[in-house]
């Protein structure tokens, strides 16, 4: 082998094992920092622990939302099967509204309340979150062909 | 009427890229001097036509033609002119129009300008017609903007009133000019591989530049738009979208680099090759991620499975045809000179390691969840802190390395030289890290060292300036350097002040009550009713102060859109340039009172100042290439004297 040969294996050898390394640490990285998401159906089926975090989509159920103490709001999100009372903190989206689609980033607290530290709602009238048309069409409540 | 002018402009503009796209490739061939001529005049012609459909689709817009389809589904005959004009690519067959127009432009650019070899631009324009073809039959396919509607409603649906703003106005064209732009040096990069031609960067070079202007511009107001549109107070968000359009200007900027490098003294030709392809493949992805609504976006204006599937295609054909050139031409690429381990392209080299890395991280962050959708039908999302994770270690080494680039010379640098040059600039980090660790609450360690390091970047820039100067040794392509790394100094220190020191406050107020944000006072004194010109908005009033004194009054809004049906919060900032006070208002919750969200955000405008800073450093490099162009041909149509 020459000289050159040998260093080029050299460089060979380190990219690839820098290229592994970094990989394994991405992946690692990966798996402590993904959110799940949930229908509401899933959250009671999988008993999800308390505190750990997850986001969750569904309809606002109608006649669920009520204000405060404070700044707060309650609400509750539904896919039709089951149903999880939603807290959150904040202003919500501007569209925000009773029977739409919502997207909502959080963790349930000790008494199944899904406390939410990000509430995410569809960004115009036509638009539904992919999540929720999924959620909504494993609970058949999506007409194919509805516009959301 | 117009309808069909632009569907006939479509169907030439297709018959031209066709033409283009075989005389370009034919062109490639020495001898094949008709074709060349034939490619550029069909260049200009395909310009022509996609210039004259997508003035016939504006002027739809504009004069409210409902019988086509894209008109009547966003716009209204109420919105004023500036969004019946920007309403054209505020929806997804306008904006792809948007995007052929834009290649149209930089592929009537290449042929005029005529930057290298006759071949290597011949070719140039063949690989331009190829993805011509591909984005017309996309278009005409799965997004005809011209879709005719019989009956013809007698109004419009109207515009998503979140991008009824300014910025959003500009947003998107300038992404596009990036996206878009990196299309043409993709096309230089598989002519050089198609002719041999090694010295396609020195032709490819003011495409290069006026992309990543365009990229930094786009993502620049972008993020600005997201933090005063959408109330959150951030700047930043992981979204996908924001990660499509980070990834390609990632690449660009390793791109630039790399390729100064392959320009002057030959060094990784193969690796910049590369990096073009990728940097444009990238592009592609991002347009594939944006267009086929497998996101939750706000830039998702439909789910279309047959669109994902197109560009689907057209991604693995482009990429795979590229890679594949790559393969079979590289091995026979002349090999560069070799370099010292203390020079400028080993910075080079560091530079675009780190690049990449951040690029690779950011690309599996982004389809990791589809990968996983797809297998297991598990649902999930990357967070924040895994980017941040990543990004923070690799842009601290990239912050740390910066300023030796442009003090090491080529093939064999000085590095004693080079630290005895920057040794102010350490003096001046070090200064700057124990000043914000002394004086600033909260006490940051991490604050201390973000601020050692952008002192340090800011103030070699400074000292690259005056020795450059002072030597005069100062063209623009050397200050290009000096503003961007200054730039991205400047965002650093956005970016840390805004993270570390931001205050909130978010409170119930009725007419009279104060809040307290930080140091400042916030009095709610009502609210009232205005009418805009196509929205009616409930208006508050807040008064700022400070130590006793009134600072700002502030006017954040609550806009109804009868129109469109929907309702969007326009903030209110008052900004020192040193810090920004932002209020948003919440829901009413009767009888007077109002939630209140306000932020204090130090440093926050230093983010896009300086994005705004590293675009004007493109700026310079792109004037210094082209200046350089224009003397050299006045030099040879002027005779001697």
């Amino acid at each position: 082998m020459t000289p050159k040969k040998r260093r080029r294996l050299y460089f060979a050898v380190a990219l690839v094992t820098a290229a592994a390394g970094g990989a394994a640490l991405v992946v690692t990285a990966l798996r402590d920092n993904v959110l799940y998401f949930y229908s509401p159906a899933d959250v009671a089926q999988k008993h999800v622990a308390p505190g750990v975090a997850f986001r969750i989509g569904g309809l606002v159920e109608k006649h669920s939302v009520t204000h405060g103490p404070g700044a707060a709001v309650h609400f509750a999100v539904t896919d039709g099967r089951a149903t999880v009372p939603v807290e959150f903190t904040g202003v919500l989206p501007d569209l925000f509204r009773e029977g739409q689609g919502v997207v909502a980033l959080g963790a349930l607290d000790g008494s199944g309340e899904f406390v939410a530290s990000e509430v995410l709602a569809k960004h115009d009238e036509r638009y539904m979150p992919p999540e929720v048309v999924d959620a909504l069409k494993r609970s058949g409540r999506w007409k194919e062909g509805q516009s959301p | 009427m117009t309808g069909e002018i632009g569907q006939l402009s479509l169907a030439l503009a297709l018959a031209l890229a066709l033409v283009m796209a075989a005389a370009g490739l034919i062109g490639a061939r020495a001898d094949a001097v008709r074709a060349r001529e034939i490619a550029g005049g069909a260049a200009m012609g395909f310009f022509v036509f996609t210039a004259l459909a997508f003035g016939a689709l504006m002027f739809g817009f504009v004069t409210s033609d409902f019988s086509i389809q894209t008109v009547a589904q966003n716009s209204h005959t109420l919105k004023p002119l500036i969004y019946k004009i920007t309403g054209v690519w505020g929806n997804h067959e306008g904006s792809m129009l948007l995007w052929i127009l834009v290649l149209a432009l930089y592929t009537a650019a290449i042929a005029l300008a005529r930057r290298g070899s006759e071949r290597l631009t011949a070719a140039a324009l063949g690989v331009q017609g190829l993805l011509a073809i591909a984005f017309l039959l996309f278009i005409l396919f799965t997004s005809n903007p011209f879709v005719r509607l019989d009956p013809q409603p007698f109004e419009g649906a109207g515009l998503n009133p979140l991008l009824q703003d300014p910025g959003l106005a500009i947003h998107p064209p300038m992404l596009y000019f990036g996206y878009v732009g990196l299309s043409a040096t993709f096309a230089y990069a598989a002519a050089a591989l198609i002719t041999g031609d090694a010295d396609w960067t020195r032709a490819a070079r003011p495409f290069m530049l006026a992309a990543w202007i365009a990229l930094t511009a786009g993502i620049t107001l972008g993020s600005w738009w997201a933090y005063y549109d959408l109330g959150w107070g951030g700047f930043w968000f992981w979204d996908p979208v924001e990660n499509a359009a980070l990834m390609p200007w990632l690449v660009a900027t390793a791109l630039l680099h790399s390729a100064l490098a392959t320009e002057r003294t030959g060094a990784f030709r193969a690796w910049t090759l590369l990096l073009a392809i990728a940097a444009f493949s990238l592009s592609l992805i991002g347009t594939f991620l944006v267009r086929s609504g497998v996101l939750t976006s706000v830039h998702s204006f439909a789910n279309d499975p047959e669109r994902g599937f197109f560009i689907l295609v057209m991604i693995f054909v482009a990429i795979g045809g590229a890679l594949g050139l790559f393969a079979w031409r590289a091995p026979k690429l002349e090999r560069g000179a070799a370099f010292e381990p203390a020079s400028r392209e080993t910075a080079l080299l560091f530079n675009n390691v780190l690049l990449t890395a951040a690029a690779a991280t950011v690309f599996l962050g982004t389809l990791y969840p589809l990968f996983l959708d797809a297998a297991t039908g598990e649902k999930i999302s990357v967070g924040g802190p895994y980017f941040a994770m990543f990004f923070a270690p690799i842009f601290v080494a990239l912050l740390i390395l910066v300023p030796f680039g442009p003090r090491l010379g080529w093939r064999r640098g000085e590095l004693k030289a080079a630290l005895r040059t920057l040794t102010p600039g350490l003096g001046a980090a070090f200064v700057a890290g124990i000043a914000v660790f002394a004086l600033t609450s909260p006490r940051s360690l991490a604050a201390a060292g973000a601020f050692a390091l952008g002192a340090w970047v800011i103030a070699a820039s400074a000292i690259d300036f005056t020795k450059r100067r002072r030597a005069r040794a100062l063209n623009l392509g050397a200050l290009a350097a000096v503003l961007a790394h200054a730039g991205l100094g400047i965002t650093l220190l956005g970016v840390t002040g805004t993270t570390v020191w931001r205050s909130e406050g978010l409170e119930v107020l009725a007419p009279g009550q104060s809040m307290q944000v930080s140091d400042t006072t916030l009095r709610f004194d009502g609210v009232e009713s205005v009418q805009g010109p196509n929205y009616q908005a409930v208006r508050a009033q807040i008064e700022a102060f400070r130590n006793g004194h009134r600072v700002a009054m502030l006017a954040p809004e609550k806009r109804a859109y009868p129109a469109e049906g929907q309702e969007i919060s326009d903030t209110a900032i008052h900004t020192t340039g040193f810090s920004d006070l932002y209020v948003a208002l919440g829901d009413d919750r009767g009888g007077g009172r109002w939630v209140i969200r306000a932020y204090l955000n130090p440093l926050a405008p230093f983010i896009w100042f300086g994005g705004a800073i590293m675009a004007l450093g493109g700026l310079a490099g792109l004037w210094g290439r082209l200046r350089r162009r224009f003397a050299r041909t006045a030099a040879s149509t002027v005779p001697a004297e």
